[in-house]
């Protein structure tokens, strides 16, 4: 492995020099993995909130199987997003077959059971604490919820960070449902994976360690600003 | 927090629709003709000529075929002559055109322990392979080499399918991701020229048998049909299909070399 | 709450003959909410067996009795988070605020809570920044307004959850042990507190053990033993001479559950 350190000393040269390729290669991967976890946020934190605080019939079944579907495995995912998105599928005449949209929604059913699963077990123990102080304030449903989102905030934060981690890293889903397309709906991942397939062993190494190095950024950026709203005495 | 995620989904709405735009065109390819670098050599001229983007979906021939059935590509690059013509035949593509051609080889360890060098053609060097039990790595996913494979076997009158899971490695992954496993397990494998010389992880291993008719490996490309498939982009395809078996376009594949081998022959010329 | 607050209109009748001691405030309110018979079954036990409670709508009643007697399920039950299996509850939902023997804080700073709390009430943002100042300074809790909740001592966090209650300006502030596990300031602040709360107009019942605090603070003693009332006395006369047999065994140390 002589290559290696020359790979990746030039993976992250064309990094800092801003190649247009691997920026691209890079923004696209960021833009998609954090558009699938927004989403993924938005539409799992108040499931899982509401699993958490609800109680309807069927509400211990969908909590399984979201907690199932915590290991769907992306190409799966990515199977079922195609089924959906070919032109000869039931959403094929929107067209959005290998496009980045395409990439958002296999990520975010990737997503959406970690988000969904860890908000349900973080806001559930916060409901446990906060059940009759909130009933006894006589705040509406709406408002309960609110207050348990918002105040198990940094738990959510790392489901989130975990669900974008998951995004981040899959290579399954994307494949399938963005093509690896040159300049239009290649991800660090599929780069990562074309590069193996032609034997660029070291630089395939050496783009893992961009992505690697690119997420524990992103850790370290959340980390910097959780523990400043936290402040020092929740250190 | 709110706001803040807010922002970001802004952000990855408005980043999206960008990456999607302008005319272009959806080749269904097979991975040879990407791995080994032709598309990054030749299709920048293409866009050059026409304005037209042209985007390569690499998956295998047997992927590329499926994937054109459900309407999702506008043309074909491929490279499993029978299929081809099915495919065709069943309306699914216009017409087949010869684009170009090149050769499978059979690749092996440096010390070649089934002594698979010195046979005189491809179906002598697997049947040594077969008797001597030596590992042999399959593409095992219906591609166009695996169906190359196949034929060369029954050729051989072997059945290497029995032997699988023993000398007889399914690896169900690309041409790259087969010769790696090669790399790894010592083990021999058939590959398209192409993307042998392009490999860059050949370590010890080289080729022990190429110039064989029976090793050689026709590449087609197929319109989708737009009767078929109402939504395909024609006019694009046609473009890219014109272009590719125009003098401009079989020269600019004549052109392209690895190692200062040429790996891909023009076929349209005549 | 300052002199010149209005009390929030709320729904109901009056009680007949209710006097107030806040002469600022023009109308008196619903009539001091009340239990009668109240059962609660749990388990095939009876918690509360025909409890009724009669409060005055003013001053400070203290809940004495034994562990298990049923004093803080009866707070529960009026503060609406328990629903009886018989009985009555007249109480007013809205204008009632329950301060737990543990304060629960939110994971917020001090300001931020009471912002909450206020939220919950309904306070226009506008008022809000007002009242929260307010707040703090009653709970002498301004210079802390900016820390975590819930790094606050025992006592500030105790101080924080009483004017807390007090955002919704409760009729009925209900206060279940505010002192059990403070030290003697920090519980003589609360206390202060209390007293200071119950002179402006907002009836307290305090649920307590100690016949110190009971002595200190309360106007009235009801004494319960098993789910039931078994003595309501003013508190001098009651901690002085206590009628029944249970009781005096309470007070003497002999009744424990």
């Amino acid at each position: 492995m002589d290559g290696f350190s020359g790979a990746v000393s030039a993976a992250f040269g064309l990094l800092a020099a801003l190649d247009p390729e691997l920026t691209g290669i890079v923004g696209l991967s960021l833009a998609v993995s954090l558009g699938a976890t927004v989403t993924a946020c938005a539409l799992g934190m108040p499931l899982g909130a509401l699993l958490a605080v609800a109680r309807f019939p069927g509400r211990g079944l969908l909590a399984a199987m979201i907690s199932a579907l915590m290991g769907l495995p992306p190409v799966v995912a990515g199977l079922a997003v195609y089924l959906m998105l070919s032109a000869s599928g039931p959403l094929g005449p929107l067209g959005l077959l290998y496009t980045p949209t395409a990439m958002v929604i296999a990520q975010t059913l990737l997503v959406l059971p970690i988000v969904a699963a860890l908000t349900r077990e973080t806001v559930a123990a916060l409901h446990d604490e906060y059940d009759e102080l909130l009933r006894s304030m006589n705040a509406g449903r709406m408002f309960a919820l609110g207050t348990l989102l918002v105040d198990a905030r940094f738990a959510l934060t790392t489901a989130a960070l975990a669900g974008f981690g998951r995004a981040l890293a899959e290579v399954g889903a994307v494949m399938i449902v963005g093509g690896n397309i040159a300049h239009a709906t290649r991800v660090m991942t599929t780069a990562i994976a074309l590069e193996t397939s032609k034997g660029e062993l070291a630089l395939a190494l050496a783009l893992g360690a961009v992505l690697v190095a690119l997420s524990a950024l992103i850790h370290g950026a959340v980390a910097l600003l959780r523990n400043r709203a936290e402040g020092p005495a929740h250190a | 927090m709110s706001r803040l995620t807010l922002a970001a989904a802004l952000v990855a709405l408005v980043a999206l629709p960008a990456a999607a735009a302008e005319r272009f065109v959806l080749v269904q390819s097979t991975t040879s003709t990407a791995n080994s670098g032709l598309y990054d050599a030749i299709l920048p001229q293409f866009e050059a000529a026409t304005g037209i983007q042209a985007r390569v979906v690499a998956v295998g021939t047997g992927q590329a075929l499926k994937n054109a059935r459900n309407c999702d590509g506008d043309l074909l690059v491929v490279h499993a002559r029978a299929a081809e013509e099915t495919f065709v035949a069943e309306g699914h593509g216009l017409a087949r055109h010869a684009l170009m051609h090149n050769d499978f080889v059979i690749v092996g360890p440096a010390d070649d322990p089934a002594g698979a060098a010195g046979t005189p053609d491809a179906a002598a060097a697997l049947t040594a392979i077969a008797r001597a039990a030596a590992p042999f790595a399959s593409r095992g996913d219906e591609s166009g080499t695996h169906a190359k494979e196949r034929a060369l076997w029954t050729a051989a009158g072997i059945d290497a399918a029995a032997a699988s899971g023993t000398w007889y490695r399914e690896t169900g992954s690309g041409m790259g991701a087969t010769l790696n496993l090669a790399v790894g397990m010592d083990a021999y494998a058939l590959t398209d020229r192409a993307t042998w010389v392009a490999f860059a992880n050949k370590a010890g291993h080289r080729i022990v048998a190429e110039g064989d008719p029976a090793l050689f490996n026709p590449y087609g490309v197929i319109r989708v049909n737009p009767e078929r498939c109402p939504n395909v982009r024609a006019a694009e395809a046609e473009a890219l299909e014109a272009w590719l078996l125009s003098p401009a376009g079989q020269d600019a594949i004549a052109a392209y070399r690895r190692d200062g081998q040429q790996l891909f022959h023009p076929d349209a010329a005549d | 709450m300052t002199e010149g607050d209005r009390i929030l209109p709320f729904p109901g009748r009056r009680a007949p003959g209710e006097t107030s001691d806040a002469p600022a405030i023009p109308t008196l309110p619903e009539p001091a909410p009340t239990l009668e018979g109240v059962v609660l079954l749990r388990g095939g036990r009876r918690l509360l067996d025909g409890l009724t409670l009669r409060l005055p709508g003013h001053g400070i009643t203290a809940l004495m009795g034994p562990n298990g007697a049923g004093k803080s399920l009866s707070l529960r039950v009026m503060a609406g988070l328990v629903r009886p299996d018989l009985g009555q509850v007249r109480s007013i939902a809205i204008a009632t605020s329950l301060v737990f023997q543990r304060p629960v804080l939110l994971r917020r700073s001090v300001r931020a809570n009471l912002d909450h709390a206020l939220r919950a009430a309904r306070v226009p943002r506008r008022e809000r920044p007002g009242r929260v100042a307010e707040l703090l300074g009653l709970g002498a809790l301004e210079g802390l307004a900016d820390q975590p909740a819930r790094a606050l001592s025992g006592g500030e966090a105790q101080r924080l959850a009483l004017v807390r209650a007090l955002a919704v300006r409760p009729r009925l502030l209900l206060l279940d042990e505010p002192t059990a596990s403070l030290d003697p300031r920090s519980t003589a602040a609360i206390e202060r507190l209390a007293a200071r709360v119950a002179e402006e107009a907002t009836e307290v019942v305090l649920v307590t053990h100690d016949p110190g605090q009971a002595a200190r603070m309360a106007d009235r003693i009801i004494f319960m033993h098993r789910g039931r009332d078994v003595e309501t006395a003013p508190a001098a006369a009651f901690l002085d001479r206590p009628e029944t047999p249970a009781a005096r065994a309470y007070l003497d140390g002999r009744l424990l559950i």
